[in-house]
């Protein structure tokens, strides 16, 4: 056994072990619950080191006749995994947003009622969804462009599986009723300390591909998936500081108090926006756009200004989402200030991106892929134009607290986020899988209207509610009254909320589609004689 | 990035422009130059953000922070939006508080203000129990019609809304439906129960056509008559509804009725006497009073 099996199987008996004692002490049954999933995983990881050095496969080779022999296996779970918690959470939200336009629909039953649904909806789309993507997409690229095979023998799998068993306790958790309250940061102390050793192998896999790449320079993405990787990891950390009450409770506190707590939560917040969900899907973009479009990058110098700008001033923006409450108003300054200056920063993502395709905008007719594509990039220009329009007081006093702000997160997360995942899988599967292309492309042709139409009822429908329910707060009669009641706006919002579920089942059912069509594409016979990578990619002239 | 230029890097055919002379995976990238109008907007942002800094508090210090030139602040805003807002209201206010309830309705502009000051805190603060209209749902009544449980008439209204029913306030309205089933000791059996929701059903017409309605009548007049009357047209001292209007508050149906001389009833709606000012509470009682049912 080499020394890291060791050491990985030591480690997961002792797991083994101490999540037994918990069990058996646990102060609830739905911990109880959790500390055997643990143990049963911790014996399962065993099992496979076992049962891998009992097999006698030789450890992989760095190189096989002078190329990398890139370490694929990783890549395809996350790369699969992550259509199915997709649609997992995607239809987690049609549910709730129709709980929301018709309450009855929450069942009277506590599991599944929107106070729980809600996170398990947010987290499986973002962290399970997103994250298995960005796992998947990460550890692709960063092997293709290191030209090198990525980093550690055990690592990558644990990085992988272990970030997936940190979804299925933060998931069980919402809906036994385990969560700390915090938005987007809602898995209790237990999931956020696993999930820091997986963060820290990711991180050091990550790291160590660099470290031994075959490249002179490290290419952009790389930066973008780097920054993505360092900054969750601080903002899990700081967001998370609580206190267990015992070892053998799922409950924690959370040191921070009052309008700090506050704080940390929205610096958390809006960076997990910043960072997961921009820093690291626009390193997607960075590869898989000129990739396919088969194109250079539009300008070098447009990347490391974009970059370094976004860096820095994303990291001050979070104050925005809390105007107008406790927050000093020095600070709720610097969180607009920041905001506006993060505007040009965001869009030098969106020009390199749409620049690229300088000279290929004809494909655009002929490949739904790389339409979907620039399609996110647009809805990337759109929805980082319209946050710090929204993060100015006077705007963000409309708009606080309305489903505006809702309508503007999807028309992130659906457009941007959504679309740029489904354009880089439609890429990864094929050359994953050494398919000569996708099943059928007419396919992604269907998926790409279907799911656009969706966004499109999906935002409009929120800016309306959103913009007539911030109105109807503020209206004052003539003589000094409030025209409406809070339940008088609920009510108008009904036909809205309808219009959403509807557009949110439209994306659902894209999605569906594109799983259709990624199974079609991996059951089809494969083509020994085109190198992976280059499938899709032959030039037409 | 000067140093990728030194060499002589490939030039992108389609672009004319040089590429940096790296490729990763394929990948090359152009040299181009940032956007001017990227550029410029960005400058742009910065100055406008450095010019909000000087006007408007910004930077923390040692001690406090920066206040900016125009020495403004979020809390002497609202302030400044809540003084106005009650310098609008505040000859209207001061004239409603100094009015009797009664005159009110007698002059049209004043009952127009108590209107609209009661519908807002109506929609605020009733309709989560009473609906946005004062429609009323099951346990909590209609406040459209004219059938009432402590009066209908504007002081009486008045005086529910401040001291609230079976409330934490010290001269809250009290009575309490007994409980007749009740275990250990019911004072009613069964079918003592059944008979009396017969009769109690008939008095509105909704009477089951086989049911024993004398007996009925008869336990009716030794247990319920001393609160809800002989003729069972209630008590509004005792908060004892009329049993004869066909309107319910809980439901017309037998089980219903047999659920509430088993158990009793006992709602509960809050003293807002503490929680409203006096004179909302006066506009609240002129907004029910004129919903529809008030009584003159």
């Amino acid at each position: 056994m080499t020394f890291g099996e060791i050491g990985v199987s030591i480690a997961l008996v002792a797991l083994a072990a101490l999540s037994l004692l918990i069990a058996a002490k646990a102060y609830t049954p739905e911990y109880a619950f959790h500390a055997y999933l643990f143990a049963a995983a911790s014996v399962g990881g065993i099992y496979a080191i076992v049962s891998r050095y009992m097999g006698g496969r030789p450890v992989a080779a760095q190189e096989i006749d002078g190329k990398p022999n890139y370490n694929m296996g990783p890549v395809k779970f996350a790369a699969l995994i992550s259509m199915f918690w997709g649609i997992a959470g995607f239809l987690v939200g049609v549910i709730i947003a129709l709980q929301l336009a018709y309450p009855v629909m929450n069942l009277d039953l506590q599991w599944i009622q929107f106070g729980r649904l809600r996170p398990l909806h947010t987290s499986a789309v973002i962290f399970a969804f997103g994250g298995n993507v960005l796992l998947a997409t990460s550890f692709y690229v960063v092997q293709r462009t290191s030209h090198a095979r990525l980093a550690g023998d055990l690592a990558p799998w644990f990085v992988i599986l272990g970030y997936n068993f940190f979804i299925l306790i933060a998931g069980t958790g919402y809906l036994l009723g385990i969560s700390q309250s915090k938005e987007y940061a809602e898995p209790e102390w237990y999931s956020d300390l696993f999930l820091t050793v997986v963060w820290v192998a990711y991180l050091l896999v990550f790291l160590a591909t660099l470290w031994k790449r075959k490249e002179p320079h490290i290419y952009v993405a790389n930066w973008f998936y780097l920054a993505f990787i360092v900054t969750i990891a601080v903002l899990h950390l700081g967001n998370n500081a609580t206190i267990p009450v015992s070892i053998f409770s799922a409950k924690s506190y959370i040191v921070w108090a009052g309008v700090q707590d506050a704080m940390f939560q929205w610096w958390y917040g809006h960076n997990a926006v910043g960072f997961f969900l921009t820093a690291g899907f626009l390193a997607i973009m960075y590869y898989f756009v000129p990739k396919r479009a088969n194109r250079p990058v539009y300008s070098y110098r447009l990347s490391i200004v974009h970059f370094w700008a976004l860096i820095f001033l994303y990291i001050w923006a979070g104050p925005h989402h809390l105007h107008y409450t406790a927050l000093p108003d020095w600070a709720q300054t610097l969180g607009m200030t920041f905001s506006i200056m993060l505007w040009m920063p965001s869009w030098g993502g969106m020009i390199n991106g749409l620049m690229t395709l300088s000279g290929a905008w004809d494909k655009l007719r002929t490949d739904p892929v790389l339409r979907m594509m620039v399609v996110s990039v647009a809805f990337y220009g759109m929805s980082t134009f319209e946050g710090p329009l929204m993060s100015i007081k006077v705007v963000n006093s409309l708009s606080h607290y309305t489903d505006w702000t809702v309508g503007h997160v999807h028309s992130g997360a659906l457009g941007w986020v959504g679309f740029v995942s489904f354009g880089a899988l439609y890429c990864l599967v094929p050359w994953l899988y050494n398919r000569p292309g996708l099943y059928s492309l007419k396919l992604v042709n269907w998926h790409f209207w279907i799911a656009t139409l969706g966004i499109v009822l999906y935002i409009s429908s929120m800016w309306v509610a959103g913009i007539m329910q911030g109105l109807m707060w503020r209206a004052y009669t003539s003589l000094g009254f409030l025209e409406y009641s809070f339940i008088e706006t609920v009510e108008a919002m009904h036909y809205f909320y309808v219009i959403r579920a509807l557009g949110g089942a439209l994306f659902l059912v894209g999605a569906l589609i594109m799983a259709w069509n990624l199974y079609k594409t991996i059951t089809s016979p494969s083509v020994e004689a085109v190198p992976a990578g280059r499938s899709q990619l032959a030039p037409a002239e | 990035m000067s140093s990728h230029n030194d060499h002589a890097a490939p030039v992108d055919p389609v672009t004319g422009m040089a590429t940096t002379g790296h490729s990763w995976d394929g990948i090359s990238e152009l040299n181009t130059p940032l956007p001017k109008w990227w550029l410029w907007i960005f400058y742009a942002t910065i100055v406008w953000a450095l010019g909000y800094f000087v006007v408007y508090p910004s930077w923390p210090l040692a001690q406090g922070y920066m206040p900016g030139i125009w020495n403004w602040s979020s809390r002497a805003a609202v302030s400044a939006d809540v003084a106005e807002l009650q310098k609008m209201r505040s000859a209207d206010n001061a004239k409603l508080a100094a009015m009797p309830l009664a005159d009110v309705a007698k002059d049209p502009k004043m009952l127009a203000f108590a209107q609209a000051q009661g519908k807002a805190a109506f929609g605020d603060n009733c309709a989560p129990c009473h609906g946005a209209g004062g429609g009323g749902a099951k346990g909590y009544p209609n406040l459209n019609d004219d059938d009432w449980l402590w009066g209908g008439k504007i002081d009486q209204i008045l005086e529910t809304i401040a001291v609230g029913i079976r409330s934490t306030h010290a001269q809250t309205r009290a009575g309490a439906m007994t409980a007749f089933g009740a275990a250990p000791s019911p004072i009613l059996n069964k079918d003592q129960i059944g008979q009396v929701a017969d009769y109690v059903l008939s008095l509105s017409g909704k009477a089951d056509p086989k049911a024993d309605v004398k007996a009925g009548q008869q336990i009716f007049a030794e247990n319920c008559a001393v609160c809800h009357g002989d003729n069972a047209k209630g008590n509004q001292d005792l908060g004892a509804p009329n049993l004869t209007d066909a309107i319910w508050l809980y439901g017309a149906d037998k089980a219903t009725i047999v659920e509430a001389v088993t158990n009793g009833r006992g709602g509960v709606m809050p003293t807002w006497s503490g929680r409203l000012d006096d004179t909302t509470i006066k506009s609240l009682a002129v907004y029910v009073h004129t919903l529809g049912g008030g009584v003159k």
